[in-house]
């Protein structure tokens, strides 16, 4: 195979496997976004937490509990990290968000970016502040892959499917389910919803939830490639907000198109000329807005 | 009754001024102050920084006798994050208000290059350890500036020249992207080329990236047969890792680390490690000596075998402290005067001395990684010395304004 193709090939998948990341994180951020009209700016420290409950779960736990042979490995993992961030969006969504939801949205997204600096600053202050590697990867998922044009290390293939397969899930049951239905509708005209007898607040925190259980899982599933550290999901935090932009407010389909496509041509851009490869999502989100401005998948006001 | 208690307080004050002017000939503030800044909590502080670091200077203060000139030695530290606006501003703290005398560790160049100027113009002893651009007893050359263990110019001398005498004639860079990955990347091209190698690209990559997987694939494709990785710490420990899961040592492609520690070759494991060559300026395994003095330093320090940034930081303080009572007093002239007057000849520093440009001229060596080790931390053998006079630039070479003529 001719050496180009090749690199293309080899840094598009690595592309494609950042990409994982941009579009959970812009799915969780679209769904929380087109339900409750607010920009969780704590959605990468979320991630991030996501990210440590994974390491706290394998390695520290069970020495502060006592046990100090229990490792809670990842597969349990995979489950009861997003949970215990739902969790905890929940309490945020309940104790603090709703009672912004009367005044402009930009108090709520100052509100998300003030729980943002807490979350960082509570982990630099007890962990690492450079990043701690996960040591929890399971044997199974170990070892790498030839796919021919590369070596690809098996995790970040399963990390590639698995997501895909998620955000998959995520997009059936809100456009094609009675409960996606409903959260729609909730979306369009909150009072005609509440009129049928459906708990609208209730709905809201759940669906804060799972937006942020999204992230949970996201961070999850960083862990094993990047280092664990409280800055992670602030790297992130800008890029995201780019892919949903660009991808349109509010778009399911918008978030998870977006995110794969823009790891992708990242990716390929370091074929060409490695320093633009951070740059060239932002210079794209400038035309988008210039050209289309409710994005590429958003519907035209 | 007034006056007596004027004349009370004017008695007073002039005792206190006479001990105070007193105190200055000898020690001032009668204190001898040590600050160790260093990487606490990041990609250095383990094998560069770090309590290892800490330990290591403490540990001499104590065999020193924990006074000189019949003053107290007192040790101080500090994380300045690997940022250098961090580093200065404590070091500004420590010279203007706890009166530190010197300021040794100073891990990270970027670090090291502004501290040492900011130091030097408030007249204090810097003695970077763990920094490693040639600059600093280069063109950033000071007058209280000194440079203790290593720099980028002694580092591919022995590693660079052992791989290209070993075929490994064209190179690709994976750069640190500040003043020290720069600086080691230009020495080390210098010697590839000056030995008939070519450079045929690099990357820069940002202090403490933990993917480096798509600069790794740059690097495959460009075909060169050695990587070179001019990082350090955790940077290189990952690179490494990576390098061996996509497959690019299995593809034939031949990794050298240009600044390696027996920390990371123990985090990366003796088999991935295996046959790596890197030069040091200390090995605990290399003589009698040596490992009569790692033995101490495990029992001081706890659990940890010592990297050579860890000796020079004994060796160091053992030589200021020194330096301070052949000198009567810790005025930063005079000390500095006789740091360069004395011989450093230690289980450390083998024949060494500082020059005028601060550089510690010392014996490197170049090690090699292997399997059969007796210890944990057994882990290369020493294959060759390299005299101190070959390893490190002349001092017309370095380029240090204040001794050119």
């Amino acid at each position: 195979m001719d050496p180009m193709i090749r690199l293309i090939l080899a840094q598009g998948m690595l592309g494609l496997n950042n990409g994982v990341f941009y579009a959970m994180l812009s799915l969780g951020l679209a769904v929380i976004f087109g339900l409750l009209n607010v920009v969780n700016f704590a959605h990468g420290a979320l991630y991030m937490l996501g990210a440590f409950l994974a390491l706290i779960l394998y390695s520290y736990l069970g020495t502060w509990i006592g046990m100090a042979d229990l490792h809670i490995g990842f597969w349990p993992t995979l489950i009861l990290a997003p949970i215990l961030v739902a969790c905890f969006g929940m309490l945020i969504e309940r104790f603090l968000l709703r009672r912004l939801y009367k005044l402009d949205p930009i108090y709520s997204l100052l509100l998300t970016f003030g729980v943002t600096l807490v979350l960082q600053g509570v982990f630099i202050n007890f962990f690492n502040a450079s990043g701690t590697p996960y040591p929890g990867m399971p044997e199974s998922l170990k070892g790498v892959t030839n796919l021919g044009f590369m070596m690809f290390p098996k995790y970040r293939l399963f990390v590639i499917v698995f997501s895909i397969i998620v955000c998959l899930a995520v997009w059936f049951m809100i456009e094609r389910t009675r409960i996606g239905a409903r959260l729609r509708a909730g979306t369009e005209n909150p009072e005609l919803v509440k009129a049928f007898g459906i708990n609208v607040p209730l709905m809201v925190m759940l669906t804060f939830g799972f937006g942020t259980g999204l992230a949970g899982l996201a961070g999850v599933l960083a862990a094993p490639i990047y280092s664990v550290s409280p800055l992670m999901g602030a790297n992130l935090i800008i890029v995201i907000f780019a892919v949903v932009v660009i991808g349109g407010m509010g778009s399911i389909m918008g978030a998870v198109v977006t995110g794969f496509a823009l790891g992708l041509v990242e990716g390929v851009t370091k074929v060409f000329y490695a320093p633009a490869a951070n740059t060239v999502i932002f210079l794209l989100m400038v035309i988008v807005l210039l050209v289309r401005p409710s994005g590429l998948f958003g519907r035209q006001g | 009754m007034k006056s007596a208690i004027y004349a009370g307080v004017s008695a007073a004050a002039l005792a206190l001024g006479a001990h105070g002017a007193l105190a200055q000939d000898a020690v001032s503030d009668g204190v001898v102050k040590i600050g160790v800044l260093g990487d606490m909590s990041g990609v250095y502080s383990t094998g560069f920084s770090g309590k290892g670091a800490v330990d290591a200077v403490k540990m001499a203060v104590r065999d020193f006798g924990g006074t000189v000139l019949g003053k107290p030695i007192e040790v101080i530290s500090a994380d300045h994050q690997n940022k250098a606006d961090v580093a200065s501003a404590t070091a500004r703290q420590w010279i203007d208000q706890d009166h530190v005398d010197m300021i040794t560790d100073l891990t990270n160049s970027a670090v090291a290059l502004a501290v040492q100027q900011l130091a030097s113009e408030k007249k204090t002893i810097t003695m970077a350890t763990g920094a490693a651009t040639a600059d600093l007893t280069g063109k950033a050359c000071t007058q209280y500036g000194i440079h203790y263990g290593y720099d980028t110019h002694a580092l591919p001398v022995g590693t660079a020249s052992a791989v290209v005498k070993n075929g490994g004639d064209s190179w690709y860079f994976i750069t640190a992207d500040y003043a020290f990955g720069h600086a080691l990347q230009n020495n080390t091209a210098e010697v590839v080329e000056g030995l008939g190698g070519k450079v045929v690209g690099s990357s820069d990559v940002p202090l403490a990236t933990t993917d480096f997987s798509s600069y790794l694939l740059q690097a495959q494709s460009s075909g060169a047969k050695v990587i070179g990785l001019a990082n350090a710490g955790q940077d290189t420990v990952n690179a490494i890792k990576q390098a061996h899961e996509f497959g690019i040592v299995a593809g034939g492609q031949q990794l050298a680390g240009m600044l390696v520690l027996i920390s990371d070759v123990k985090s990366l494991g003796t088999d991935v490690a295996n046959g790596l060559q890197f030069t040091t300026g200390w090995y605990w395994n290399q003589d009698d000596e040596s490992r009569k003095w790692e033995a101490e330093y495990e029992k001081f320090s706890g659990g940890e075998a010592p990297t050579f940034p860890h000796a020079a930081d004994y060796s160091l303080t053992m030589a200021y402290l020194n330096a301070v009572k052949a000198a009567g007093t810790d005025d930063p002239d005079k000390v500095r005067a006789e740091l360069g007057k004395m011989k450093i000849d230690d289980f450390f520093a083998k024949g060494g001395h500082i020059r005028a440009d601060g550089l510690l001229e010392h014996d490197m060596y170049l090690l090699k990684v292997k399997q059969d080790g007796t210890d944990p931390w057994d882990v290369a053998d020493v294959v060759r010395t390299i005299p101190g006079n070959e390893a490190y630039a002349s001092l017309e070479e370095g380029g240090c304004p204040l001794v050119q003529k």
